[in-house]
């Protein structure tokens, strides 16, 4: 049994998941190379978006692809970073927006 | 210019420097363990092992290895300590040769070639044979090194040189960690001057395109995408204009090597080498059609052979014992950093070729 839940390398055998269910696999890696092709939406803009997601999602896997990709396509850490930023500032939105509800609940709850 | 970014591994007196530990490295390890393919076996996958080499098009002349910058990437190992230079002698055999080949163009190397010091008379010599396409990579920061070069633009002008130039990034910060504290600035200075002289101009005969190389362990992206983007800002921040970028990934030896081996990054970079592999980048990788003469008048197959040592595969092997016919045909030399040459759309010194 491996150390750690995450392992850098296994990255590399993404691809594998195909083994155990062929047609499933196949149709995912297609749907997802087609999503990040130059469309309304340039390569360049998806990989961004691609790498705040991948660290609102936590996944460490996508945060190691879309990192390097990013630094691929030519993007500066200063661009990567305000990506970053939008997707924090959707996170804690996302959280303090709730807070409506708590205000509701202690409204309605208090005399 | 700034503090030198580093020194070469022969001035350190690290092991690397010497070509047999490099190819150690590039044939043990995860290729020894079946881990990964050798470059050999992957070719003969899809039946083009042996490599061949075809019709010469590209003479590709390495002057010296001295250069006054010490970028962290150079396969070359160049820097202002290396004392490797062509001699007047050996440039001569090669005029002789530059005479008869079918080649069309004529590539002039280094570190940095400006600083031969028969640099001027063999560009001029080797003009009045009539060249097609005559190019000398410069690294920009020459022109503004000292004042013996400032004339540099107009002396490529009045030869019709075609300027190939590295440039990292269209940001000072990228661009000066790869290569030197003050480079950019430099290089900008450098590349208006160009301009001015007419270089690089839309619709200008006198060419000037730009060399990519990544500033770290990943590939090029996509070569057309990063001409788009280095046009865009190069002319938006300075007015810079250039023709062509050419995207080119860095191959594991030397200095960058090194660095691999030193941040932990080696077997990744040679998984993403392995994984983006692309048989249709064989077909035309540049040592089927270039050959690369050494400072001291030896043939390789490339630039990179050259710095791991491999000679070329003849019974012509020495510039003045030169003869096309026996060279063409030749069985390609390769290693594990051949691979360098076929990930993606492919690499040369002409950027893509696939």
């Amino acid at each position: 049994m491996s150390k750690t839940y995450y392992d850098p390398a296994d990255l590399r055998k993404f691809g594998k998941i195909s083994e155990w269910n062929q047609e499933l696999g196949d149709k995912f890696f297609d749907y997802y190379g087609k999503v990040f092709e130059e469309g309304a939406l340039t390569a360049r803009e998806k990989s961004l978006i691609a790498l705040a997601v991948a660290h609102t999602e936590q996944c460490p896997y996508c945060i190691d692809a879309y990192t390097k990709d990013g630094l691929q396509r030519g993007i500066t850490k200063e661009e990567m970073m305000e990506a970053l930023h939008v997707g924090a500032a959707i996170k804690s939105g996302a959280t303090l927006v709730h807070g409506v509800q708590m205000m509701n609940k202690v409204n309605k709850l208090e005399m | 210019m700034g503090k030198l970014k580093t020194q070469s591994l022969q001035k350190r007196d690290s092991d690397l420097a010497k070509s047999n530990k490099q190819l150690d490295i590039l044939s043990n390890g995860i290729f020894a363990n079946g881990e990964l393919p050798t470059f050999k076996n992957k070719i003969s996958e899809t039946n083009q092992f042996p490599l061949k080499a075809k019709k010469l098009e590209i003479l590709q002349i390495n002057v010296g290895y001295m250069c006054n910058q010490v970028c962290e990437h150079c396969h070359v190992d160049a820097g202002p300590d290396r004392k490797e230079i062509m001699t007047r002698e050996t440039m001569q055999q090669i005029l002789d040769v530059i005479k008869t080949t079918g080649a069309h163009t004529l590539d002039l190397t280094g570190g940095a070639p400006e600083m031969n010091p028969h640099f001027r008379w063999f560009v001029e010599e080797a003009s009045k044979v009539g060249v097609k396409d005559f190019i000398v990579r410069s690294n920009l920061t020459i022109i503004r090194a000292n004042k013996k070069y400032y004339d540099l633009p107009d002396f490529f002008k009045k030869h019709n040189i075609h300027v190939v130039s590295s440039m990292p990034h269209w940001t000072r910060g990228k661009t000066d960690k790869q290569r030197g504290e003050g480079v950019f600035d430099m290089s900008i200075k450098a590349l208006q001057e160009l301009n001015e002289r007419g270089y690089g101009m839309p619709g200008s005969d006198l060419k000037l395109d730009l060399v990519y190389n990544p500033n770290g362990a990943y590939l090029p992206g996509d070569q057309a995408t990063m001409e788009k983007d280095f046009k865009k800002a190069l002319m938006e921040d300075f007015g810079i204009n250039f023709h062509s970028l050419f995207a080119i990934t860095n191959l594991p030896i030397a200095r960058f090597l090194d660095y691999l081996i030193a941040s932990e990054n080696y077997e990744d970079y040679m998984y993403a080498l392995v994984e983006a592999y692309n048989p249709a980048a064989v077909e035309n990788v540049m040592c089927t059609n270039t050959l690369s003469v050494s400072w001291d008048g030896y043939l390789f197959d490339c630039d990179f052979n050259q710095m791991l040592e491999l000679p070329v595969n003849s019974k012509s092997r020495h510039i003045s014992e030169y003869q096309e016919e026996l060279l063409e045909g030749r069985n390609i030399v390769i290693s594990q950093h051949c691979y360098g040459c076929t990930a993606g759309a492919g690499s040369s010194c002409q950027g893509v070729v696939a």
